[in-house]
């Protein structure tokens, strides 16, 4: 069985992002495996513990520091790794095709897992773009993964703790959501071995992906610098609490009464 | 006349406020609104729609009648609809469901979807967005046949724009879908969901344990308030990970967000910093949100909170 993972590298989730004047970040920062894609590569690779012959495959699309990413999930269980190397950025669009191509050339999925949202860029799709290009059922925001023979049964997050029990026969993909699993941090023997496990690169033209008719452009962007100057509540509780409704009620305009 | 439509999302059979925001996002142009609903809610929802601008109210059906819930199927409907009324805008919310269904309207059209924006214009078709975790803003340009957009529940307030909507019915032609809907299991029906709350109420590592969140709780609910929690009062097990607001929890833009006992680290100002108004109650006033805050109320929250909820409560009866 084959159980793909698609990661992303990411800007770590407490560094400061600074823009420069070519609308690119300032990349002179620390990178992680996108929090969403340790419960994808943690759910692949219990899988594998559970099956007699999978591979877990980790995929990415990035530059050549993007290897840091596949390295952490080869640490965590995966087997091998293929990373699809391109300087520059790409739509959720051309992501899932680079991604569709790499793993059609590397064999025949069974499983697809991903994070259910990328931190840096937030665009919650790939993996319904993903599932579109390889044909396949898709569900996100997956919370309780369960599979026999075929089947899979996945319990996915709706709003206000509304809980979706879906049923679907493989090969499909499955977005992770945080809930799905605690991801266990991998020890010193784990992160030695994951160095020598094997990485296939693939340049991206090598690929043959033709160029999407559609797709979304980033014409500007800029970090945000929102300031706050807190007024200072004071007083008793009830005085505090006086103080607060009126805020609602004449400042926010949120309360009926 | 160029065409617009919104995914209409319904909450115990009204239309959610939110989607009235999505609406208004919708006049900049001046194109024909269509809305688009499903499962029998087109007659409860018309009145709403009309007084907000809608022209065309369209609930999609199947040649087996009304479409149960399955994503699938109301991607695959809706698409049938974008196709015959010769709709190419289209605005949800990125709500948990407009999340699911626009992200499977645009892989199934291969369309350009901006997922969560704060604005948009329609004649432009660019939109504004939040990039990594609210650190960055960022303008999109949408390229190719369809353009797909789902805004920040509360980001843009409702506009009222009477008219009158005219209600059609739209029979989509459906196949057995490869997703099986075997149950959707209600939570706590009495709590308000945490992105679409006006109001909401967070409590961090102040809160001490899990029970004194019921005091969260009973506040929350004299206001109608959504009730959070930081990463920290999550991952020691105080409350489930759905009540998480930070970075790799909920991003939320209520109207008011009170922080009770929260330091205010980057990563959870990452899922709250686009709210109204900031209230920080925190005993520390060093802690970092007393001073990226609106009001800060220096003072123990388990003397504060009770008195608020008996004020609210005299308020509210």
């Amino acid at each position: 069985m084959n159980i793909y993972v698609c990661v992303k590298h990411v800007p770590d989730t407490a560094a400061t992002i600074r823009i420069g004047t070519d609308d690119c970040i300032d990349e002179n920062i620390t990178f992680i495996m996108n929090p969403y894609d340790e419960n994808a590569v943690e759910e692949a690779v219990r899988l594998k513990k559970q099956t007699i012959d999978a591979d877990v495959i980790a995929v990415t699309l990035g530059k050549g520091t993007a290897e840091a990413t596949l390295r952490s999930a080869m640490a965590m269980g995966a087997d091998r790794a293929i990373l699809v190397k391109s300087k520059s950025s790409h739509d959720s669009i051309s992501t899932a095709r680079a991604l569709c191509a790499a793993i059609q050339r590397d064999g025949d999925p069974d499983i697809v897992f991903t994070g259910k949202e990328s931190v840096d860029n937030e665009g919650f799709q790939t993996m319904f773009h993903l599932a579109a290009c390889l044909d396949v059922p898709v569900v996100s925001n997956a919370v309780k993964f369960a599979m026999t023979d075929t089947t899979i049964r996945v319990t996915c997050e709706m709003e206000a703790g509304d809980l979706e029990h879906i049923e679907m026969e493989t090969p499909c993909v499955i977005g992770a959501g945080k809930d799905l699993n605690q991801p266990s941090y991998p020890k010193l023997p784990d992160i030695l071995k994951a160095r020598k496990k094997p990485l296939t690169e693939i340049e991206l033209s090598d690929l043959g992906i033709a160029t999407p008719a559609s797709r979304v452009e980033m014409i500007k962007i800029e970090s945000i610098k929102e300031e706050r100057y807190p007024e200072i509540i004071d007083g008793t509780a009830d005085e505090i609490a006086d103080t607060i409704v009126h805020v609602l009620r004449e400042k926010a305009k949120v309360l009926d009464g | 006349m160029k065409r617009v439509a919104v995914l209409i999302e319904m909450k115990d059979g009204k239309v959610k406020p939110a989607c009235l925001g999505a609406i208004s996002a919708a006049h900049d142009s001046d194109a024909e609104l269509f809305a688009l609903v499903f499962k029998g809610t087109a007659a409860a929802s018309l009145e709403t729609l009309q007084a907000h601008g809608i022209d065309r109210v369209i609930e999609i059906t199947s040649q087996d009648g009304p479409i149960q819930w399955n994503a699938d199927h109301w991607a695959r409907a809706g698409i049938q609809a974008l196709q015959y009324y010769n709709i190419k805008t289209l605005l949800g919310l990125a709500s948990v469901q407009g999340k699911n269904l626009l992200s499977r309207i645009a892989a199934l059209l291969e369309a350009p979807l901006v997922m969560d924006c704060t604005a948009v214009n329609l004649s432009e078709h660019t939109a504004v967005k939040s990039q990594f975790s609210g650190r960055a803003v960022a303008e999109f340009k949408t390229r190719g046949e369809y353009h797909l957009y789902g805004m920040r529940p509360n980001a843009l307030s409702a506009v009222p724009s009477p008219g009158k909507a005219i209600l059609e019915m739209f029979q989509a032609v459906l196949e057995k879908s490869k997703l099986r809907v075997l149950e959707v299991q209600q939570g706590l029906s009495d709590r308000v969901d945490l992105t679409e709350a006006d109001i909401i109420i967070s409590g961090g590592r102040g809160m001490e344990n899990s029970d004194n969140f019921d005091i969260l709780f009973e506040c929350a609910r004299p206001m109608s308030a959504a009730v959070g929690a930081s990463r920290v009062a999550v991952d020691a097990g105080w409350v489930s990970h759905t009540m998480q607001v930070g970075q790799t929890g909920k991003t939320v833009s209520p109207k008011v967000y009170i922080a009770c006992g929260i330091s205010g680290s980057v990563q959870h100002f990452a899922g709250m910093k686009t709210a109204g108004i900031i209230m920080a109650i925190n005993l520390d006033p060093d802690a970092a949100i007393m001073h990226k805050c609106d009001y800060a109320v220096c003072a123990n929250l388990f003397d504060i909170i009770p008195a608020l909820t008996r004020k609210l409560k005299e308020i509210t009866g």
